[in-house]
């Protein structure tokens, strides 16, 4: 429906290039040379006046048709239904969206519902009927000012770039508004979480279950919303992920850009980077239903009592996904050491190693811990891996062998398939998202700052 | 040692003997190190092909189907008691019949509700839909008789792929001794067959594995990464021209600069929770559509296209914008008709690459409600939908042996788009990429 209007929009706007640039000839008389700007720029021009206006009229009207005509329709209803404090007038209002668009409904719909659908069904075609006119007569107008307005003289090709212009800073400020939104979205979510569960809890509190009372005279748990022990099972699982990564990356880095031959590199290193292309529930279904019954049966039988969900096979994996980051990271870091360092060190007589160990590392090193912290970042933030493969119950444990739950972990848990907005539940897990984005972004922060200032002192 | 050199003072024999005498250790210690580096790439390598070993190997097998062979009479009396033909009566008649009434005829023997309901058990429940398809198509079936490849039951499937151990017993079996009896009497007479799985790729979910199909996955991930594409790479290829051609240097560009620094980095949940936030309750979008899937996958992907975006202008030479500046174009002609053509592939490469993660990506749509169990294949970009990495999460959670191995065959399509994505960016880097 609006997809076609927006094609019927966009052939209009074609057909108005291929006028404007008619016309452009046609007021030059021949002599394109009297014309301020090129053709093309008069038929951008009147494309441009057919499509703007009509587009943002277009966007505005999509967006508020619906609530518009659902203010109307609650105003048409009967009282009884009307005057419904406002929550139970939202039910009301979903049960009449699910009835006009043609959905199971829970109860046999009364007559004043279905008056109100064949009201709304009304409203809607007249609306949309008005939309298309509104539209269309919009880029037709547009076409004929900017038919008009075309003589030699008209500054086309200043007018279009000034059009483009905007466009261009309007995209660049959308990163922005990207980070602006996250910011806004968690903080307001959070306040409103904290007014609910004092924040000193939420910072220092041992214990977390969620799970509150939905009605005042339920008994059982009441809720609670100490993140401690979500921020310590994150560290485990990252830091297991870390003590598998680091190692192994840095190392393979070493040989990769020290050892091995040329013909190697080039095969080992993009095999290697294919681990970071592997999409993270790939590793989640490899640690959820491979690594983690491996674990648990070499457990058994060495005796030991290993969780079915344990953080080790959580971080194993996480580690695994992880390499490639550490490894091609570190790899740039070392190779930004200059050459003739090295051959300092050789020709004092060391070997590969004793460079390596003595010279490379000590200059890499802040570019290393930049990586590395990156890497953990990454870790911090890994979602798919830790919903599949870790548990669900907050355990403040420093044991690699149990069930622990991380940040992300409960993210999920709390905003999957729960719809109501006002409940600490929800809420804190936008809290939880925040604290999230906090760390990360210092990790970030300090990590790229390292990073480039180590750059700098080489450059 | 040369003979006409002095000899060595003791100090210098000295260190010469301390040296010599480190040697061996300063060696071994050369060879441990190196062995070191060796065994960290080795492994990583193990890692790769211990992954991609272990998916395959669990995977390949449901791109096959088992097939059960069976005399099915068409019966007027069972389909249209009438005689009228009508549409509405052939598409609503009772078809599971039919498969019972050719499965009492396969075993005649068999008697007693139990062991009836074991033996009905042998076929899927999409078998009625295939005879229900088959007489809406063609009413002339109706009174023949013909034999049929029907869909197998999840378990007689996993049974004949030899994925269910016959020596455990009997109660910690999903297909009991009578059923493995019929099966294997079927398997002698050359009534069952495996044949290429193209429900696999036709049908949406289901919660009958051997029912349970990717297309509704496909077809949301097509969607939303269509939105994605149509959004990200516009209004990245327009970023990264003004931040590289046209953006003043001051404190507003450094701003924007940092900010796109910061949100490749910032976890993928995030985002999840901004188009929970903002896309559905603030504009009140509709939850588990593709638009609001696309939406932010591509604020996620543009940081992304924006950097490679940027790095392939300032790989283009400034004497090709001299030389345009110079005959006179304007700045945005230079970079129109001279720059952004050059700089292309690059930018490409860098979108394909950012759409290959955006595929693989799912944490940010668990949050927008892209996980729900959709049997529809959608329609459109409001229809809600599932992508296929969600589609694997969704199924790696159900127990049955039969879904595991469609989660594997499900992960081997993604993994062969990926590479298909990623290759090519690569032929797209290696045929268009300019030296200057």
């Amino acid at each position: 429906m609006f997809a076609y209007l927006f094609l019927s929009l966009l052939l209009l706007s074609a057909g108005a290039y291929h006028l404007g640039r008619k016309r452009a000839f046609a007021v030059a008389n021949g002599h394109i040379r009297k014309l301020h700007s090129l053709p093309s720029f008069y038929g951008s021009y009147a494309a441009l006046w057919c499509f703007l206006p009509a587009l943002i009229v277009f966007g505005l009207w999509a967006t508020f048709q619906q609530g518009f005509i659902i203010d109307l329709v609650v105003a048409g209803m009967p009282p009884a239904l009307r005057n419904l404090p406002p929550d139970q007038l939202n039910l009301v209002i979903n049960d009449l969206k699910n009835l006009i668009g043609g959905n199971f409904v829970s109860s046999a719909p009364d007559p004043a519902m279905l008056a109100a659908a064949d009201h709304y069904r009304h409203l809607r075609t007249i609306g949309n009927t008005a939309l298309w006119v509104t539209v269309l007569s919009l880029a037709i107008l547009g076409v004929v000012h900017a038919w008009r307005a075309i003589s030699p003289t008209l500054r086309a090709r200043n007018r279009v770039e000034q059009i483009v212009n905007i466009f261009l800073i309007a995209s660049s400020t959308i990163a922005i508004f990207t980070t602006l939104g996250i910011v806004l979205s968690v903080v307001f979510e959070s306040i409103l979480f904290f007014q609910k569960v004092p924040i000193s809890e939420f910072l220092f509190g041992l214990q977390w279950s969620p799970q509150t009372a939905l009605r005042a005279d339920q008994t059982g748990s009441s809720g609670a919303f100490g993140s401690v022990p979500l921020f310590a099972g994150t560290l485990l699982i990252s830091g297991i992920a870390m003590v598998i990564a680091a190692p192994i990356g840095l190392m393979s880095a070493l040989f990769l850009s020290e050892y091995a031959t040329p013909k190697f590199r080039a095969v080992a290193k993009p095999t290697l980077e294919v681990l970071a292309g592997i999409p993270t529930v790939v590793y989640g279904f490899f640690a959820a239903l491979t690594v983690a019954p491996l674990i648990r049966e070499i457990g058994a039988s060495i005796g030991l009592h290993v969780a079915s969900e344990s953080a080790l096979a959580a971080g194993l994996v996480m580690g695994i996904m992880i390499i490639p980051f550490v490894s091609s990271l570190s790899d740039d870091v070392i190779n930004a050491v200059p050459q003739s360092m090295r051959d300092g060190s050789y020709a004092l007589g060391a070997t590969k190693s004793e460079t390596i160990k003595r010279v490379l590392l000590p200059a890499a090193l802040p570019g290393i811990v930049g990586s590395i912290l990156l890497a953990v970042s990454r870790a911090i933030g890994e979602t798919m891996i830790v919903v599949m493969a870790a548990g669900l119950s907050a355990n403040l444990t420093a044991n690699p062998l149990e069930a622990v739950t991380t940040v992300t972990v409960q993210i999920v848990t709390l905003l999957t398939g729960d719809q109501e907005f006002d409940s600490p539940k929800t809420l804190a897990a936008f809290a939880l998202g925040l604290m999230l984005f906090v760390v990360t972004l210092i990790l970030n922060i300090i990590a790229l700052h390292v990073v480039r200032k180590y750059r700098e002192q080489y450059e | 040692m040369n003979k006409a050199t002095p000899s060595p003072t003791p100090l210098q024999r000295d260190i010469k003997t301390i040296v010599n005498a480190s040697l061996p250790r300063r060696h071994a210690a050369e060879r441990r190190f190196r062995r070191y580096g060796l065994i960290a790439v080795s492994l990583g390598l193990a890692f790769v092909v211990l992954m991609f070993g272990n998916i395959i190997s669990k995977g390949y097998p449901a791109f096959w189907q088992t097939y059960v062979q069976m005399p099915v009479q068409f019966d007027p009396a069972v389909i249209d008691p009438q005689g009228t033909r009508d549409p509405q009566v052939l598409q609503s008649a009772d078809y599971a019949a039919l498969v019972r009434a050719a499965l009492r005829r396969l075993f005649p023997t068999v008697e007693g509700r139990l062991e009836l309901r074991a033996l009905y058990g042998l076929v899927s429940s999409g078998a009625a839909l295939e005879l229900q398809r088959r007489v809406v198509q063609n009413p002339e079936l109706i009174g023949a008789e013909q034999e049929i490849w029907l869909l197998a039951s999840a378990n007689v499937d996993t049974l004949v792929k030899g994925n269910i151990d016959r020596s455990l017993d009997e109660s910690e079996r999903p297909i009991k001794d009578n059923q493995i009896g019929w099966v294997d009497q079927l398997q002698s007479a050359g009534k069952i067959e495996k044949q290429f799985n193209t429900i696999l790729f036709s049908s949406g979910d289901s919660r009958e594995p051997e029912q349970a199909g990717i297309r509704g996955a496909l077809m949301g991930s097509f969607y939303t990464l269509l939105v994605t594409f149509l959004l990200s790479f516009p209004i990245g290829v327009a970023t990264a021209v003004y931040l590289e051609e046209f953006a003043p240097k001051n404190r507003w560009t450094d701003l924007i600069e940092v900010n796109i620094n910061n949100l490749a980095a910032v976890p993928s949940i995030v985002f999840g929770l901004l188009g929970l936030a903002v896309f559905i309750n603030f504009f009140g979008l509709p939850r588990s559509a593709p638009l609001v899937g696309g939406l932010v996958l591509s604020l996620m992907t543009l940081p992304v296209i924006i950097i490679a975006g940027r790095a392939a202008l300032t790989s283009v030479p400034p004497s090709i914008r001299e030389a345009a500046l110079g005959v006179g174009a304007s700045k945005l002609q230079m970079v129109g008709h001279h720059v952004l053509p050059l700089a292309m592939p690059g930018m490409l490469t860098g979108s394909i690459i950012g759409m290959a993660r955006a595929l693989g990506e799912s944490a940010p749509l668990l949050m927008i409600g892209m996980v729900a169990f959709i049997v529809d294949v959608p329609q459109g970009f409001a229809d809600p939908a599932t992508v296929l990495p969600v589609q694997i999460y969704l199924w790696s959670d159900l127990p049955e042996r039969a879904f595991v191995e469609r989660t594997s065959a499900a992960i081997m399509v993604l993994l062969a788009f990926m590479i298909v994505m990623n290759g090519l960016a690569i032929i797209l880097r290696k045929r268009f990429e300019r030296r200057w």
